[in-house]
């Protein structure tokens, strides 16, 4: 950090310290602080997870490149999807939505879609911002929430950084088989819970 | 990652996959909704029949219907999973299940080579039958992303252990004991017909 973004920086904490409010209850204490309260939260809601792990996949059978692009663009996207949801009053997410993301990242690692640099990005950075933002908006307007969202990307950042990496170096057949079969699973779970979002629950 | 290569790599996965949910973070049903969900197709002979013999018959037939088999089963499964979620009737299920285990029993036990698209399609009209009668014996108060999630891996690793079986198929005995295999699935298919038939009251 900078000099001269210190006293901007810490005004600013202060002032969400002195402005805060009680934590919404959708982030739950893991006794270790609101770092590992949010990184756990990404780790224990599969409906986070999942989605992030198949855009690991995808970008690890399309190389190192698709790899890096995804390493970066998408905490990025989720750091200010998530920032942008704190301002926001708490929403919930659309099932049909998050299912139809299951479907599409699963169905596209699955098929081993040839997705160009650029379609990577805009995926990457649609899949953080959706699943930010709606991370973000639950947490309430406090300090420990700020903390939370940078424990959370950190997941984010640290679970593209193995998925990819392991999947990227991948080179017999059979193991690049198996990256689409856990495709496949994700999105037929994705197709089972549009059915369950459907039927309204 | 070399210390998470093989055999210890599966066991990870397999713990990580059976290890339930923090339960100070998850809702009230969603660790049980996993176990249900994963424990429901190996708890019922019939499934477990058919989708044992899916991965046998894929071994039989080499690539690619070894990982296409596998990977269509389940994404047409959760099809009729997602039709059984939405109350959609389809007559007859348990019929469909037993045949699926008489006819996929008889393409190991004859070694049946049928064109890779017919043997897809065939296995996916099956695999409705199995995905709706999930779906519509999906407790109340789960979770159905972690149901769903739980039948659909258990389901892939059932197809896993009928790959794995089929290995043998490369020696003249192996050959023998799955079509041997395969006689037994088609026998228990025709006990399950009998019994939907009324046959057990």
């Amino acid at each position: 950090m900078s000099k001269p973004r210190l006293p901007s920086c810490a005004a600013v904490i202060l002032t969400l310290a002195l402005c805060s409010r009680p934590a919404e209850a959708h982030l739950n204490s893991s006794g270790m602080g609101p770092i590992y309260d949010g990184l756990m939260h990404f780790l224990t809601s599969p409906e986070d997870l999942v989605p992030a792990l198949a855009m690991a996949l995808l970008a690890g059978l399309r190389g190192a490149t698709h790899g890096r692009r995804a390493l970066f663009t998408l905490p990025a996207a989720w750091l200010l999807g998530s920032l942008a949801g704190l301002a926001a009053a708490a929403t919930g997410g659309n099932a049909v939505v998050a299912a139809l993301w299951f479907l599409l990242m699963g169905g596209l690692v699955a098929s081993d879609a040839k997705v160009s640099l650029r379609l990577t990005t805009i995926l990457a950075a649609l899949l953080g911002l959706y699943h930010g933002y709606f991370n973000g908006s639950g947490m309430g307007q406090s300090v420990s929430a700020i903390l939370g969202v940078v424990g959370l990307v950190s997941a984010v950042f640290v679970l593209i950084a193995l998925a990819a990496a392991f999947v990227v170096q991948l080179r017999a057949q059979w193991a690049r088989i198996a990256v689409r079969v856990a495709g496949s699973w994700i999105a037929a779970s994705g197709l089972l819970l549009l059915g369950w979002a459907l039927r309204g629950g | 990652m070399r210390f998470l290569s093989g055999s210890r790599g599966l066991a990870a996965g397999c713990l990580a996959a059976v290890t339930p949910s923090a339960l100070a973070h998850m809702q009230a049903g969603q660790a049980t909704g996993f176990l249900t969900g994963f424990l429901h197709p190996i708890s019922g002979l019939d499934h477990v029949l058919a989708m044992v013999a899916v991965g046998l018959w894929g071994a039989q037939l080499g690539a690619p219907a070894i990982w296409v088999l596998p990977v269509a089963f389940p994404l047409v499964m959760a099809m009729g999973g997602m039709l059984g979620f939405l109350g959609v009737p389809i007559a007859g299920i348990e019929y469909g299940i037993a045949a699926s285990a008489i006819l996929l029993g008889a393409a190991v036990a004859f070694e049946l080579r049928l064109p890779l698209v017919v043997a897809a399609l065939l296995i996916g009209f099956f695999a409705v039958f199995h995905g709706h009668a999930h779906g519509t014996e999906l407790p109340p108060g789960q979770s159905a992303l972690l149901y769903s999630m739980g039948f659909v891996m258990a389901t892939g690793c059932l197809h896993a252990v009928g790959i794995a079986i089929g290995v043998v198929h490369r020696w003249m005995w192996g050959q023998r004991l799955l079509r041997a295999a395969g006689a037994v699935v088609l026998v228990g298919g025709v006990f399950f017909l009998w019994k939907a038939l009324g046959g057990a009251a």
